[in-house]
C-alpha cells in the first residue's frame, strides 16, 4: 500500500515538474517571441513563475526521496489547507486592491481631473481593473478557498491531488496578474467582465478544469453517504462558469505570439452571447458560488440545523435551471429580437422565489439562535448579507421587467443594484467567512480583536448605504432626465445636464467607497494580528465557534 | 454517517437524519407563501409568454396575441411625437426666417426647438451658455467674424467654417511665421502694432515699425484700422474681444499659424427645420444684429 502510495506520489512529482517546464516553454515562447511588450511582459511572468514551481516542486520530491531512504518519511494526513490560506491572504490583499480602485474611480466621476490624463490610470482601463479585482480576484480566491475547506469537512476527506490544488490557487493568481497589468498595459478584448485576451484566457480555462478535478475527486473520495448542500452549489459555479468562460471567450487569435483576436461571434449574437455570459457570472460566481459559502458557515457558525433541507432541494434546481435563461434582459430595447427579450423578462421574474429560497433558508436558519445576531458580530456579517442578498434578488427582477428597464437601464440605478449585490452580499458574506477561516485554518484561538469586526461591520454597512442611496437617486433622476419632453416635444435637458445632475451623488457615493475601504482595511490589520499569533484582546466576548476545532471548549450540557 | 433522525430540541421538527461536519438539516416542508408566490410568477410569465412574443420556432417566433412588436411601437410614438409638432413644423418650414418673429407662436416653438438642439450639437464647443472657449467663439456678444444677422449665422451653421461641404465659409489667414513670410521681428512687431488697436500696447517704437508690416500685410482682410470684415471673415482687432486670446504670446501664435479653426457643416445632418430654429435661436442670443 505504502508503496502504491509512494509511487503515486512520484509520478505526480513528474508530471508536475513536466506541466511547469511546458508553461515556462511557453511563457519563453511569448517573452522572446511577442512584438509586443506587454505580451512579453506577461511570457516574463509564466516563465518565472512557472520555473520558481517546478524547482520547488523538485526539492520537496528530492527531500522526501532522501527522508524515505532513512526510514522517517510521513505521508501527508488530514485536511489540506494549505492552499486555502493563500487564497484568504490573497482574498484579503486582492480584495482592498479592488476597493481601492474602485474608490479611484468614484471619485474620478466626480472629478474628471483625477484621471490625469495618464492612459494606464484612465478610467476606461481601472474600470475593468476594479470589476475584475474585486469579483475575480477578491471573490474568486474566497470561493476556491472557502470551496477547499467546506469540501474536504463536510466530505471529510483530504482534497484531491497533491500538486493539483496548489497549482489551482498559484495559477489562479498568476492569472490574476496576467488580466490585470494586461488592462493597465492597454490589452483587452473588451467583452465586459472577460476583458482578458486569448492567452489569459487559455490559461485560465487550464487552472480552472483542474479545479473542477480537483473538486469531484474530493467528492469522489467522500466518506459521508450524501453531498452536501454548499457543495452542489459550489459544483454548479464551477461546471458552468467554465461553460461560460468557453463559449464566451471562443476567438481566433491573430497568431501565436500576438495578444490580439478576433471573437467568433458578431452583432447582436455577440451581444446575446456577452450577457448571456454576463448574466450568469452574476448567477453562477455571485450567487450559486456565495451561497455554498452561506450554506455551510451560517449553520457552522451559529451551530442550528439548516432551516429546510426540502427548501434547499428546491431552490437550486429552480435557481440554475432558470438563471441560465435569464440573460437577455441586459439588452432589452436593442436589436435584439422581442421573443428573446420575453424569454429573459419571464425567467428572471420566475426567479425571484427560487433567489429568496436561499434568503429564506439562510435567515430561518438562525431559529432559535437570534440572539447571535447581537452577540456575534461575524453572524451580524453572515446575517445582513443575507439580506441584502434578498433586496438585490428582488430589486434585479424588478428591473428586468420591460416598462422598469426603460427607465433603470444605463442609468447608475444599475451601478447601484449591482454593488448592494457585490457589497452587500458577495463582500459581506466573504468577510463573515474570512473571519471564520483564519482562526480555524491557523488555529488560534478567537480573532484578534471581536470589536474590530464591529468597527468594521458598521462602517461598511454604512459605506454601502450611503452607495446605494445615491445611486438610487441618481439613477431615476438621470432616467427621468434622459427621457423628459417639454410641452412642444422637444428634449428638456442635454446630456451634459443630466451628468452634471449627477455630480452630488457622484461625491456621496465616493464618500461610501471610502468608508467601505476603511472597513476592509481594518479587516486586514485584524486578519494580520491573528495569523501572527497575537493574544485575543477579547477573547471572552468570542462564542466558542470563534476558535479552531481543536481549541473549542465543549459546549456545556 | 449514518442516518439518524432526531427533533430539534428548539424548533421541534424532525432532522433530516444528515450530519457533516457538525450540520443537520432540519425536515421542514417548503414555505406555503413562498411556494404560492413561485407559482404565481410561473402563471404570470406563461400568461405573458401567451400574449407576446416569446418562443423561437424553426422559421420565426411565436407572435403572441397581442401582435406585439417593439419595432412597430417604437416607431408609432416617433410618427406620433412628429404629429403632435407637425403644424408647427409644417409653418416654420414655409415661414422666411425674418418673418418668424411677427408669429410669437411660432418664435416660441423655433426659440425652445433651437435651445434643445443647440444644447445637445452646439454646447460641446459653444458651451452651455453659448459663453465659447479659446478657439470657439462667444455667440452672446456683439462680435461676429462672419457677420451677425439671420441669414448670416444661418449661412454658417447650414455650411460650417472651412468645413468638407462646398457652400462652406472659407477664408485662410496665412502662416506668416511657418511658411516664413515675416521674419520673428516683424511678427512681434507687428503683434505690437495689433496690441496698440486696443490701446494696450507697451513698446511705441515697435507699433510704429509694425504699422508699416500691418499696411502691408494684414490690412487687406482686416481693413486699414484693424476693423475687420465679416465678407472675409477677418475679425475685428480693435474691439479687445479674442477667438484666441489677446495675450502678446496669442497674438504672435496666430501671426505665425494663422489658426484657421473649423466648424462642421449641418446641413444633411440635421432637419431644415431645426437648422432655422438654430439660427433664429443663435440670433437671440444676445449679440444678433
Amino acid at each position: 500500500m505504502a508503496d502504491t502510495r509512494e509511487g503515486l506520489e512520484a509520478f505526480g512529482d513528474v508530471l508536475a515538474v513536466i506541466a511547469a517546464a511546458l508553461f515556462a516553454l511557453v511563457g519563453g515562447i511569448w517573452f522572446f517571441g511577442s512584438n509586443d511588450p506587454a505580451m512579453s511582459f506577461h511570457g516574463l511572468l509564466m516563465m518565472l513563475a512557472s520555473a520558481a514551481a517546478g524547482i520547488y516542486v523538485m526539492t520537496v520530491a528530492f527531500r522526501e526521496k532522501a527522508a524515505i531512504a532513512i526510514g522517517n518519511y510521513e505521508p501527508p494526513e488530514g485536511y489540506f489547507d494549505g492552499p486555502i490560506k493563500v487564497t484568504v491572504v490573497a482574498a484579503v490583499i486582492w480584495g482592498i486592491a479592488g476597493f481601492l480602485v474602485g474608490v479611484l474611480l468614484a471619485l474620478q466621476l466626480a472629478y474628471p481631473a483625477l484621471n490625469f490624463d495618464l492612459p494606464w490610470i484612465s478610467f476606461g482601463r481601472l474600470r475593468p481593473l476594479h470589476t475584475s479585482a474585486v469579483i475575480f480576484a477578491f471573490g474568486g480566491n474566497v470561493l476556491i478557498g472557502t470551496s477547499f475547506y467546506v469540501v474536504q469537512r463536510t466530505c471529510h476527506a483530504r482534497l484531491a491531488g497533491r500538486w493539483s490544488p496548489w497549482f489551482v490557487v498559484w495559477g489562479y493568481q498568476l492569472f490574476i496578474a496576467i488580466a490585470g497589468t494586461g488592462y493597465l498595459l492597454g490589452i483587452t478584448q473588451a467583452k465586459e467582465y472577460a476583458e482578458p485576451e486569448w492567452y489569459a484566457d487559455l490559461f485560465l480555462t487550464i487552472v480552472w478544469v483542474t479545479y473542477l478535478l480537483v473538486f469531484l475527486g474530493t467528492i469522489w473520495r467522500r466518506k459521508e453517504p450524501h453531498i452536501y448542500v454548499a457543495n452542489w452549489f459550489y459544483l454548479a459555479f464551477i461546471v458552468t462558469i467554465a461553460m461560460l468562460h468557453l463559449v464566451n471567450n471562443a476567438a481566433l487569435p491573430v497568431s501565436f505570439t500576438s495578444p490580439s483576436s478576433v471573437i467568433l461571434w458578431s452583432g447582436v449574437q455577440d451581444a446575446m452571447t456577452q450577457w448571456w455570459y454576463g448574466h450568469n457570472a452574476v448567477g453562477f460566481f455571485l450567487t450559486a458560488g456565495f451561497l455554498g459559502i452561506m450554506y455551510y458557515f451560517i449553520p457552522k457558525r451559529v451551530e442550528r440545523p439548516v432551516y429546510s433541507y426540502r427548501l434547499s432541494i428546491v431552490h437550486f434546481w429552480t435557481l440554475i435551471f432558470i438563471y441560465i435563461w435569464a440573460g437577455p434582459h441586459h439588452l432589452h430595447y436593442t436589436a435584439l429580437p422581442d421573443w428573446a427579450q420575453t424569454l429573459g423578462m419571464t425567467f428572471s421574474i420566475m426567479l425571484w422565489m427560487p433567489s429568496w429560497g436561499g434568503m429564506i433558508n439562510g435567515l430561518m436558519t438562525l431559529s432559535g439562535a437570534w440572539d447571535k445576531l447581537r452577540t456575534d458580530a461575524v453572524v451580524r456579517l453572515l446575517v445582513v448579507s443575507v439580506a441584502f442578498y434578498g433586496m438585490s434578488t428582488f430589486e434585479g427582477p424588478l428591473m428586468s421587467i420591460k416598462a422598469v428597464n426603460s427607465l433603470s437601464h444605463y442609468t447608475d440605478w444599475t451601478i447601484g443594484h449591482v454593488h448592494s449585490g457585490a457589497l452587500g452580499w458577495v463582500a459581506m458574506v466573504s468577510f463573515g467567512a474570512i473571519y471564520c477561516l483564519v482562526p480555524w485554518l491557523w488555529n488560534r484561538k478567537g480573532l484578534y480583536s471581536m470589536r474590530l469586526v464591529e468597527w468594521h461591520f458598521w462602517i461598511s454597512t454604512l459605506g454601502i448605504l450611503l452607495y446605494i442611496t445615491a445611486m438610487w437617486v441618481s439613477g431615476i433622476t438621470q432616467g427621468l432626465m434622459w427621457r423628459a419632453y417639454d410641452s412642444l416635444g422637444f428634449l428638456q435637458y442635454s446630456f451634459i445636464e443630466t451628468v452634471e445632475a449627477m455630480h452630488p451623488y457622484y461625491v456621496i457615493r465616493a464618500i461610501g467607497g471610502i468608508l467601505f475601504l476603511s472597513g476592509a482595511l481594518i479587516m486586514a490589520y485584524n486578519v494580520w494580528r491573528t495569523i501572527r499569533g497575537d493574544e485575543p484582546v477579547d477573547i471572552a466576548e468570542q462564542p466558542r465557534v470563534a476558535a479552531a476545532p481543536g481549541l473549542r471548549l465543549q459546549p456545556a450540557e | 454517517m449514518s442516518d439518524k433522525r432526531e427533533i430539534d430540541e428548539v424548533t421541534g421538527v424532525e432532522t433530516t437524519g444528515h450530519t457533516w461536519d457538525g450540520i443537520k438539516e432540519l425536515n421542514k416542508p417548503l414555505p406555503k407563501w413562498w411556494l404560492m408566490t413561485f407559482y404565481a410568477s410561473i402563471v404570470w410569465a406563461i400568461g405573458y409568454m401567451i400574449v407576446y412574443p416569446a418562443w423561437p420556432t424553426l422559421n420565426g417566433y411565436t407572435k403572441g396575441i397581442w401582435g406585439y412588436s417593439q419595432r412597430a411601437t417604437v416607431s408609432e410614438e416617433l410618427q406620433g411625437a412628429k404629429a403632435a409638432q407637425a403644424t408647427f413644423r409644417a409653418a416654420l418650414e414655409k415661414t422666411p426666417l425674418a418673418e418668424v418673429k411677427n408669429n410669437p407662436d411660432l418664435l416660441r416653438f423655433a426659440m425652445v426647438g433651437g435651445a434643445s438642439a443647440f444644447a445637445t450639437n452646439c454646447a460641446p464647443c459653444h458651451g452651455r451658455g453659448a459663453q465659447g472657449f479659446a478657439g470657439y467663439p462667444n455667440l452672446n456678444d456683439d462680435a461676429w467674424i462672419w457677420g451677425g444677422s439671420l441669414a448670416d449665422i444661418e449661412k454658417t451653421i447650414l455650411y460650417g467654417i472651412r468645413s468638407a461641404h462646398n457652400e462652406t465659409r472659407r477664408s485662410d489667414m496665412p502662416k506668416f511665421g511657418t511658411d516664413g513670410m515675416l521674419t520673428p521681428d516683424q511678427i512681434n512687431d507687428a503683434a505690437e502694432f495689433v496690441l496698440s488697436l486696443s490701446k494696450r500696447a507697451t513698446d511705441q517704437a515697435a507699433v510704429a515699425r509694425g504699422a508699416k508690416t500691418f499696411a502691408d500685410q494684414c490690412a487687406s482682410c482686416h481693413g486699414p484700422e484693424g476693423k475687420g470684415n465679416p465678407e472675409l471673415g477677418a475679425p475685428n482687432l480693435t474691439a479687445d474681444i479674442w477667438l484666441y486670446g489677446g495675450k502678446k504670446t496669442d497674438i504672435v501664435q496666430s501671426i505665425v499659424t494663422g489658426r484657421g479653426g473649423a466648424m462642421p457643416a449641418w446641413d444633411g445632418r440635421l432637419d431644415p427645420v431645426t437648422l432655422k430654429s438654430l439660427a433664429i435661436y443663435v440670433h437671440s442670443l444676445g449679440g444678433g444684429k
